[in-house]
């Protein structure tokens, strides 16, 4: 199959590219729906969602901000950023990840991890949580839930880690980013 | 497992596997595999419509008038919208329907390919559920999971979107029609605490009320033959709500009429008077309780409904109890044979409604140059009672008079659009009737303008040979926008004058069908004679009185007992019936 000239569109097959991941900071006006919209573009044009998270802005103007994390092909991670910003109720979508990488933009996420398990199990716990600076911010006799904040790269590391060491349950609440410096982001 | 079948033939397999001998459909780029794969076999029949809604209402006739799974099959784009106002009518109507879609492949998904259109995100608002198939292995459960969840608990309407090469590729079937669903687990228990209490109240009760409603016709005949033993063991009074005629027969002994907006004066009355309402299967829509705050005011109220999303929605109620109704009457009457026969009498209530019923509220001034459209409803209901007839309309008077002055006396016979108000409903609805019950007599009470809506079916009843009748109420006005204008409006008769109607006789024949007219009651009855005897698809075109209105009426913001009624109202009555509050309702 000619992939350049196709004889129809049944005939173009997705080009492999790798995928990326990227931060997306969308401003959009705080009404009714919004995030309906939003999201409904993502499932409607089949793109992904890793980790969303939506709040208010600190202006008064009735401005929310969307952080959203997603994953696809440099052509994927294109489309989707046109898509959402021709969506009317969005003000303005930054790639974080493309503008400013990782240096040049902030990008932190909170997650709270609870554990089960006694002896050195616990112990061990413990020492990990101290290393990697994660808070307890409970306990029992048999459990602890640890409160870690950083990078996504970071959280997943000390996820993984907790797995051996008795993880039951893991809330996060996505990721939150701002351009460094004096500038908006 | 056996050899590896296509995405197609799961699909049709599917249909045979959960018993569907019929299909409604039209093909499509985005359908053509599955269309072959019709092709290939003789299992399951296809009716091919002439346009998606059509397939959508022919698809609820035939799960309404069976109690079975409708299923449509359509193309991708224009095909699916095209079925969005039967997902939406079958989703208010609580019918349960399976509409297939096709879609582009996968990989093309969100390009604006040709024919693309987000159906799952267009339809996500008026399907019970839906269903995007990215895998083929997803393809067998979710074509089941479709299935079960359109008819379980409260029915209603689903789609599965299938992309054109999952369509293509191959993979394992398995039967699963006998499988559930993991999350989506209806209720199928029932306190029966709760349903003591509620025939404590019951022996209590000096003005007692059943209000019944499309929730005992979906819970299936059985639940239809428990409210009429339920109702004579009782004597208590009935009514019910459009989309429950039939379910208490309505020649019955107990039976006061439907009630709401266009209901009897006696049904409306003993609702507001009443102390106790038992509502099995119902809503309290805002057709049925007209002004809320005014609503049945002095009366303990019994909510029976397979969805706990409707209790306390617009009423609040003294028990609710969230089960299937035939299940409830089951049960009420198990407890009641138990306790043996500790009901208050009723005569003092019987005797107040009696005199309701004097009213007679459903008279009209009879005519015999012009044929009154109430009289044709009971001329045709009297050539066609002791016929295993079906009835359907479309949206309008000609509906509500269908409502009052055609009796039903069993379940599943009478179809028509309720919760959306369907204009078009009712022909498409009429083949899908006919194609399941071929020797049943099949009539759509139309009118004129609806009729038109989907009149490009007629082409479909002819290429099937389908019996069906299409019974115009042939007023030359859109006769329910009308009187509204006249209530609201100042008789300003804003575009609701149907200008330019075809001549239906003609019509008929260009469609290859048969056209009767008729304009004088005396002929009345020999021409709906013949239309019964005649084969094949007949446009009945009757004249009608143009102006007349449809009574008894609640103004919208009215409360029950402040009907109009109909044959002493004088115009300046209809003018001022509605006030400033009242204007803003539908
Ligand atoms: C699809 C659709 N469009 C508009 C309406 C609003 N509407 C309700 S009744 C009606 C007039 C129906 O006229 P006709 O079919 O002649 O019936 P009649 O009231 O005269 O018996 C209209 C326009 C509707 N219910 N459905
Ligand atoms: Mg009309």
């Amino acid at each position: 199959m000619n992939k350049k000239n196709p004889a129809s569109t049944y005939d173009i097959i997705s080009i492999n590219e790798d995928d990326e991941r990227h931060t997306l900071s969308i401003i959009v006006d705080d009404e009714p729906g919004v995030l309906a919209r939003v999201i409904g573009l993502f499932a409607a044009r089949g793109f992904n969602i890793d980790s969303l998270t939506v709040s208010e802005t600190e202006s008064k103007q009735q401005l929310s901000r969307i952080t959203l994390v997603t994953s696809g092909s440099p052509s994927v991670i294109e489309k989707i950023k046109v898509q959402v910003d021709r969506l009317v109720s969005v003000h303005k979508v930054s790639d974080l990840t493309a503008d400013y990488g990782q240096y040049g933009a902030l990008e932190r996420e909170l997650a709270l991890i609870k554990v089960k398990g006694t002896g050195n199990k616990r112990l061990e716990a413990l020492r990990l949580a101290e290393a990697f600076d994660a808070q307890t911010v409970d306990a029992s006799l048999d459990s602890f839930i640890f409160q870690i904040t950083g990078r996504t790269r970071e959280i997943d590391r000390f996820i993984n880690l907790m797995a051996s060491v008795g993880l039951t349950e893991v809330s996060r609440t996505g990721v939150a980013a701002l351009k460094r410096g004096a500038d908006n982001t | 497992m056996g050899k590896k079948i296509t995405g197609a033939e799961m699909v049709i397999q599917t249909l045979h596997d959960q018993g569907v001998d019929s299909v409604f459909g039209y093909p499509g780029g985005a359908v053509l595999p599955i269309y072959d794969a019709i092709f290939q076999q003789e299992d399951v029949k296809h009716i091919l419509v002439r346009h998606e809604q059509g397939a959508s209402h022919a698809a609820e006739g035939y799960a309404r008038s069976t109690g079975k799974v409708g299923v449509l099959i359509v193309t991708s784009g224009p095909g699916a919208t095209n079925a969005v106002t039967g997902l939406t009518d079958a989703l208010l109507d609580s019918i349960p329907i399976v509409c297939i879609s096709g879609q582009v492949p996968t990989h093309l998904i969100g390009t604006d390919a040709f024919q693309e259109a987000d159906t799952v995100g267009i339809t996500r608002a008026c399907t019970k559920h839906n269903w995007l198939v990215k895998d083929i292995k997803d393809l067998p459960r979710i074509m089941h999971e479709a299935f079960y969840i359109a008819r379980s608990g409260r029915p209603g309407p689903v789609l599965v979107d299938i992309p054109k090469d999952i369509q293509f590729a191959e993979g394992d079937y398995e039967d699963l029609s006998k499988t559930t669903h993991k999350t989506y687990t209806p209720p199928n228990t029932i306190d029966n605490k709760a349903v003591a209490r509620v025939v404590d109240l019951m022996e209590r009760a000096k003005r007692p009320i059943i209000y019944s409603g499309g929730g005992i016709i979906n819970s299936g005949p059985k639940a239809s033959k428990l409210l009429q033993k339920f109702v004579h063991k009782t004597n208590m009074p009935i009514t019910s709500t459009l989309m429950g005629l039939g379910a208490y027969p309505g020649s019955g002994d107990n039976w006061l009429g439907m009630l709401g907006m266009h209901g009897t004066y006696e049904a409306n009355m003993a609702m507001h008077d009443c102390d106790l309402m038992l509502c099995i299967g119902a809503r309290f829509d805002d057709r049925i309780t007209g002004k809320i705050d005014e609503f049945s005011p002095n009366s303990k109220k019994v909510h029976i409904d397979i969805d706990a999303t409707s209790i306390n929605k617009n009423v609040e109620v003294d028990i609710s109890i969230i089960a299937d109704c035939g299940k409830f009457l089951n049960e009420a009457l198990k407890i009641m044979d138990k306790r043996s026969n500790k009901f208050q009498s009723f005569n003092e209530w019987w005797k107040q409604i009696e005199l309701w019923k004097k009213v007679n509220c459903l008279s009209y001034k009879p005519n015999s140059d012009v044929i009154m459209p109430q009289y044709a409803i009971q001329r045709l209901y009297e050539l066609t009672k002791n016929k295993d007839t079906y009835i359907t309309t479309e949206v309008g008077q000609h509906q509500m008079w269908a409502a009052q002055f055609y009796k039903f006396d069993k379940p599943n016979r009478w179809l028509t659009s309720g919760g959306l108000g369907t204009m078009g409903y009712g022909f498409p609805a009429a083949n899908g009737v006919q194609v399941a019950k071929p020797d049943a007599l099949v009539i759509d009470i139309a009118g004129d303008a609806s009729i038109l809506m989907n009149i490009q079916e007629l082409s479909t009843a002819v290429q099937y040979q389908l019996n069906t009748k299409i019974f115009i109420l042939n007023n030359s006005y859109m006769g329910m926008v009308r009187q509204w204008q006249q209530l609201l409006h100042g008789n300003r008769i804003s575009e609701s004058y149907s200008d330019s109607l075809p001549d239906f006789v003609k019509l008929a024949e260009a469609y290859g069908a048969t056209g009767i007219r008729v304009k004088k009651p005396a002929d009345l009855d020999d021409a709906i004679a013949r239309m019964i005897d005649t084969p094949g698809p007949v446009i009945f075109d009757c004249v009608v009185a143009n102006l007349e209105n449809c009574f008894p009426m609640i103004p919208s913001g009215k409360a029950h007992n402040d009907m109009l009624l109909g044959e002493n109202v004088s115009d300046e009555e209809v003018a001022n019936a509605i006030d400033d509050d009242g204007k803003i309702m539908v």
